[in-house]
C-alpha cells in the first residue's frame, strides 16, 4: 500500500518535471518564497497620488506588471521568431530606438520642440509600425534566403540600429509635450492601473485570436521542426520565417511608442538596451527551446513577467544596476544547463532509478 | 596467391538493437586491385566498412592486414594499420589550402615548416598527376579535384587498403574518368582499393573483383568477367533467375476510358539533381512504378514530377491542359500528393502530434486564414486512425514515438485526405514490417480500382510486379526502358536494369 503511494507520487512528479509550466512556474514560486522570507513588504500594494494627481497603485508588483508588460509583448515575436528560425532575433533593442525615433519625428515634425504634435499619435504609431515592419523583414529576409544564423544576421541591424535611429532624428532628442503621449506609457486619468499592462493584455487577446483563427501555430512548428518536410507539404519556409520577423518587428513598434512615452522623449544610445537579451530570457524560461519547432506563447509570456519579477526583486536587495546582469547570467546559466538534454536525461534516469527503488 | 592478400576480415558479426547487420561476413583485398563492394540499401556495406574504419566496433570476427591481426577500436587505428578512407562527402576543409588538407592532424610538434609541406604536397600532387597547386585554397578547385585531393591525402599516409565511399556521385563524366585513372595509377602502385557504388556501369569499367553482400550476409566474391551485369543484378536483389514465376494478374486493374487524355503527363522533364530529361504520363486508374537501383534516378523522377526538386525542363499536363508545377504546392492544387522516400528526413514532423501531422498537407491547401476545427481535425484523425489501423496511444502522441510503419502509415493518411488525382509513393514499404507492407499494397490496388493514379516505387522487385501494370526502368539517371504485359517479369527487369545483353559482353 505504501509502496503504491509512494510510486504514484513519483509519476506524479515525474509528469510535472515533464510539463512545460514547470521551469516558469518553480522560478515564480522560488522567487515570491524568497521574497516572503526576506522582505515580506515586497508585496505591500499602496494608493498614491503621481505627478499629474491622479491616484495610483504603486509597489514592486505594480512595477512588475508595469516593466514586464514590455517584455511580454518582445516575447511574444521572440517566440515566433524562435520557433520558425531556430534562432533568435538580437536586434530588438536597435529596433525599438528605430520605432521610436521614427514616432518622435512623426509626432514632432522638422522642429524637435514642438507646441503641438504634428499628427495624431496613431498615424504616427503605424508609420512606425511599418517602418519596423520593414527591418523586421529585412532580418527576415537574411535569414530565410540568405541562411545567415539568425544571431549573426540580426547582429547587423544591432550595430547599426543605434545610429540609424539616432540619424532619422538628425542626432536631435525631440520632446513631445502632449499629454495624452504620456498616457501610454504611464496612467490614464482615473485608472490606477499602468496604461502598458493593458497594452499586454490586448497583444495577448490579438496573438491568442491569431493563433486561434489562422494556421500560424501549425506552420510555424512544422517549419521549425523540420523544414525539408514542410517544403514538401507545400509550405513555403522563407516566407514564413520572414512572417515571424515582421511579427517581431510589430511587437517592437509597440514597445518603442511604450518606451518612447515613458520618457516623452529618447535616448539613443540606452533607450531599450539589452531589451533583447530578458526577450530571449522569457522565451527561454517559458520552457520552450531555443533551437526552435514547438512552442507555448502563454509559458513565453509568464517567462517574461518572471525576469521582471527577478529584476525588480534584485533591486529591491540593492543591487546595483551594473552588477544586475551578472546576477541574471547566474539565472540564464541555471535555466540553460536545466533544459540541456544531457541534464534532462540525468534527470529521467535519476527518476527511473528512484521509482526502481521505491517498487 | 595468398602472399598478395593485403587485407583480410573473417566471420564478422556485427549487431545493432533489432537489426543484426554483420551475419559472419567474409572480405578478402589483394594488392593491386580494385574490389568492387555491391548491395542494394541495407545488405550491409556501410556497416562492413565502418567496422573496417574504425566507426563501429566488430561483435566478433577477425581483421588482418598483411597476415598480421590488427584491432580497430578507432578510426585513428584504422589509419594507423594502414587503411584510410574517402567519403562521398568531402570532409576535408575546403578554407584551407590543399597542402594544409592533406598534412593536417599529421604534423609532429609544434613547430611546423610550411615551405617544405608545400613542396611534398606538391611532389605527390604531380606524381599523381592531380592538377592542384599545394597553397591553392581547397574551395578554388572543382568537386573532382577536391576528391582526388583526399584521396592523395589517403595515400600519403601509406595507405595500403584505400577505401572510396561512393567517391563518384558528385561528378560529372569527365571528372569520373580522371578519378579512374587515378585509381587505376594507385593500383599499379599496389594499393588494393575498395570501391563502393551504385554505378554499375562504373564497376564494369575499373574493378576486377566484386563482393556483393545482401542482407547482411555475404553473397560471394566473383572475378569480374565471370559475372555478367544480369547476373550481378539478380545477387543484389536475392532472386536466382530460373527462379522466377510471373506473379502479375493476380489483381484486377482499372480500365481506363479509350481517347481519355492522361491524368499526368510530362515531357521533357528534367531537374537539378542532374536526372536526365525524361517522359512519363500515367492514365486514370493506372499504377505504374520507377524501378532500378538504387541512385538510378527512380526518386529524383517523381520529385521533378511534384516540383520537390527545382524543375529545369520540361512542360507538365494534367488531364490534358497545360500546367506549371514549380514547387509542392503547386503540384498539390493540381491533385498531386506524394509520400517522400525518406521518412524521417522528408515526411514527418517529428514533434508535432499524430494529428497534426495526418492533417497537414490538408490544411495547407485549405490556406493560413481556415484552419480545421478542433472537431474537424479530431475527426480525420480518427478516421485514418481506424481506416489503416496506425498503432497510436492517442491523436495527441508526438508523431517520433511510433513506430516506423505507423509514421509511414500517418504520413499515407496524410495525402489520402488530400484526396489526390495522382499519388506518388516512393518506398512506402521500406523498414516496415511485412503485415503492413501487404496493406499498404493492398491500399494501392483499392484506391487504383476507384479510380486513383499510383506511381509506386519500392526497392523490392516482387513488390512491384504484384501491384503495377507498368514498370518504367532507370539506370544511370536515364529511363532505359519501359515494361508492360509479357515484359513485367524479374527476368526482363533485371536484363533491363543491367544494361541488355549487348553489354553484358564487356
Amino acid at each position: 500500500m505504501q509502496n503504491n503511494k509512494s510510486s504514484a507520487v513519483s509519476v506524479f512528479l515525474g509528469k510535472l518535471v515533464r510539463q512545460q509550466f514547470f521551469i516558469p512556474l518553480t522560478a515564480l514560486f522560488l522567487l515570491a518564497l524568497f521574497n516572503l522570507i526576506v522582505d515580506p513588504s515586497f508585496f505591500k500594494i499602496t494608493i498614491n497620488t503621481n505627478s499629474a494627481g491622479n491616484p495610483v497603485l504603486s509597489g514592486a508588483l505594480i512595477t512588475i506588471l508595469d516593466n514586464g508588460s514590455e517584455f511580454a509583448i518582445l516575447a511574444i515575436g521572440m517566440t515566433l521568431v524562435t520557433a520558425a528560425s531556430k534562432g533568435q532575433d538580437i536586434s530588438v533593442g536597435a529596433a525599438t530606438a528605430i520605432a521610436g525615433s521614427i514616432l518622435l519625428r512623426m509626432l514632432c515634425g522638422t522642429n524637435s520642440r514642438p507646441e503641438t504634435i504634428q499628427m495624431p499619435i496613431i498615424a504616427a504609431f503605424l508609420i512606425s509600425c511599418v517602418v519596423a515592419m520593414l527591418f523586421g523583414a529585412f532580418n527576415g529576409v537574411l535569414v530565410a534566403y540568405f541562411k545567415i544564423q539568425p544571431m549573426v544576421a540580426t547582429l547587423i541591424l544591432y550595430t547599426a540600429g543605434r545610429s540609424i535611429a539616432a540619424w532619422f532624428n538628425n542626432n536631435e532628442l525631440p520632446i513631445v509635450t502632449d499629454a495624452v503621449f504620456s498616457y501610454i506609457g504611464g496612467f490614464i486619468p482615473g485608472i490606477p492601473i499602468p496604461t502598458p499592462f493593458f497594452i499586454a493584455v490586448a497583444c495577448i487577446i490579438i496573438i491568442t485570436l491569431v493563433l486561434k483563427f489562422t494556421n500560424l501555430r501549425l506552420y510555424t512548428q512544422s517549419v521549425g521542426i523540420n523544414e525539408s518536410s514542410a517544403r514538401l507539404n507545400g509550405l513555403n519556409p522563407a516566407a514564413i520565417k520572414i512572417l515571424s520577423f515582421v511579427i517581431m518587428g510589430l511587437c517592437v513598434a509597440v514597445v518603442g511608442l511604450i518606451k518612447v512615452s515613458r520618457l516623452s522623449t529618447i535616448n539613443y544610445s540606452v533607450i531599450a538596451k539589452d531589451i533583447e537579451m530578458d526577450a530571449i530570457l522569457a522565451v527561454a524560461l517559458g520552457g520552450n527551446s531555443l533551437s526552435g519547432g514547438k512552442f507555448n506563447m502563454a509559458a513565453s509570456i509568464m517567462g517574461a513577467y518572471i525576469i521582471q519579477f527577478l529584476t525588480t526583486t534584485l533591486y529591491r536587495r540593492q543591487v546595483p544596476s551594473d552588477a544586475l546582469p551578472a546576477y541574471k547570467a547566474v539565472v540564464v546559466i541555471i535555466l540553460v544547463v536545466m533544459s540541456a538534454p544531457v541534464v534532462r536525461e540525468y534527470f529521467a534516469s535519476l527518476m527511473k532509478k528512484l521509482k526502481k527503488e521505491v517498487a | 596467391m595468398s602472399d598478395n592478400v593485403v587485407l583480410k576480415m573473417r566471420n564478422i558479426h556485427k549487431r545493432f538493437p533489432g537489426v543484426y547487420a554483420l551475419q559472419g561476413v567474409d572480405f578478402t583485398l589483394r594488392k593491386g586491385e580494385i574490389h568492387a563492394l555491391m548491395g542494394e540499401n541495407g545488405a550491409g556495406k556501410s556497416t562492413l566498412i565502418k567496422v573496417l574504419t574504425g566507426v563501429y566496433t566488430k561483435d566478433e570476427g577477425e581483421i588482418s592486414i598483411d597476415d598480421q591481426v590488427v584491432a580497430i577500436h578507432s578510426p585513428q587505428q584504422a589509419q594507423n594499420a594502414g587503411i584510410s578512407t574517402v567519403y562521398q562527402e568531402i570532409t576535408l576543409c575546403p578554407n584551407l589550402s590543399v597542402a594544409e588538407n592533406m598534412y593536417i592532424g599529421r604534423t609532429e610538434g609544434v613547430y611546423q615548416n610550411w615551405k617544405k609541406v608545400n613542396a611534398d604536397a606538391d611532389k605527390i600532387l604531380q606524381s599523381l598527376d592531380i592538377p592542384a597547386k599545394a597553397t591553392q585554397q581547397l574551395s578554388s578547385c572543382s568537386i573532382a579535384v577536391q576528391q582526388m585531393v583526399a584521396i592523395a591525402r589517403a595515400v600519403d599516409m601509406d595507405c595500403k587498403v584505400l577505401i572510396l565511399d561512393e567517391p563518384t556521385s558528385s561528378l560529372d563524366e569527365q571528372e569520373v574518368a580522371k578519378l579512374f585513372k587515378l585509381m587505376r595509377d594507385l593500383k599499379q602502385r599496389g594499393v588494393g582499393i575498395i570501391f563502393v557504388t551504385h554505378f554499375l556501369d562504373q564497376v564494369y569499367e575499373v574493378c576486377d573483383r566484386i563482393t556483393v553482400m545482401r542482407d547482411g550476409q555475404l553473397v560471394g566474391e566473383y572475378i569480374i568477367e565471370e559475372l555478367p551485369r544480369v547476373q550481378l543484378v539478380s545477387k543484389m536483389l536475392g532472386k536466382e533467375l530460373d527462379d522466377m514465376s510471373d506473379i502479375h494478374g493476380e489483381y484486377q486493374t482499372y480500365e481506363a476510358e479509350a481517347g481519355e487524355a492522361p491524368v499526368f503527363e510530362a515531357s521533357g522533364l528534367a531537374s537539378d539533381s542532374g536526372i536526365k530529361p525524361f517522359d512519363f504520363h500515367i492514365n486514370k486508374g493506372e499504377v505504374n512504378g520507377f524501378t532500378g537501383l538504387l541512385g538510378s534516378g527512380r526518386s529524383e523522377c517523381v520529385r521533378a514530377i511534384f516540383g520537390a526538386d527545382r524543375v529545369t525542363h520540361g512542360n507538365v499536363k494534367m488531364n490534358g491542359k497545360e500546367v506549371k508545377i514549380s514547387k509542392p504546392i503547386d503540384a498539390m492544387r493540381n491533385g498531386i500528393a506524394y509520400l517522400p522516400e525518406d521518412r524521417k528526413v522528408d515526411g514527418i514532423v517529428g514533434d508535432l502530434s499524430v494529428r497534426d501531422n495526418l492533417i497537414l498537407a490538408a490544411q495547407v491547401l485549405k490556406g493560413f486564414l481556415k484552419p480545421f476545427s478542433k472537431a474537424e481535425a479530431n475527426k480525420f484523425a480518427d478516421e485514418y486512425i481506424k481506416l489503416l489501423s496506425i498503432k497510436t496511444a492517442s491523436a495527441d502522441t508526438p508523431i517520433k514515438s511510433l513506430s516506423g510503419g505507423n509514421q509511414q502509415k500517418v504520413i499515407v493518411a496524410r495525402w489520402l485526405l488530400t484526396h489526390p488525382e495522382y499519388l506518388i509513393l516512393d518506398e512506402p514499404t521500406r523498414g516496415i514490417d511485412v503485415g503492413t507492407k501487404v496493406d499498404i499494397q493492398k491500399l494501392v490496388l483499392k484506391l487504383a480500382s476507384e479510380g486513383m493514379s499510383v506511381t509506386f516505387i519500392s526497392s523490392e522487385l516482387d513488390e512491384m510486379l504484384r501491384t503495377c501494370s507498368r514498370l518504367i526502368v532507370m539506370r544511370d539517371l536515364n529511363v532505359v526502358g519501359e515494361l508492360t504485359g509479357q515484359d513485367m517479369n524479374q527476368s526482363k527487369v533485371m536484363s533491363t536494369i543491367a544494361g541488355g545483353e549487348k553489354k553484358n559482353a564487356e
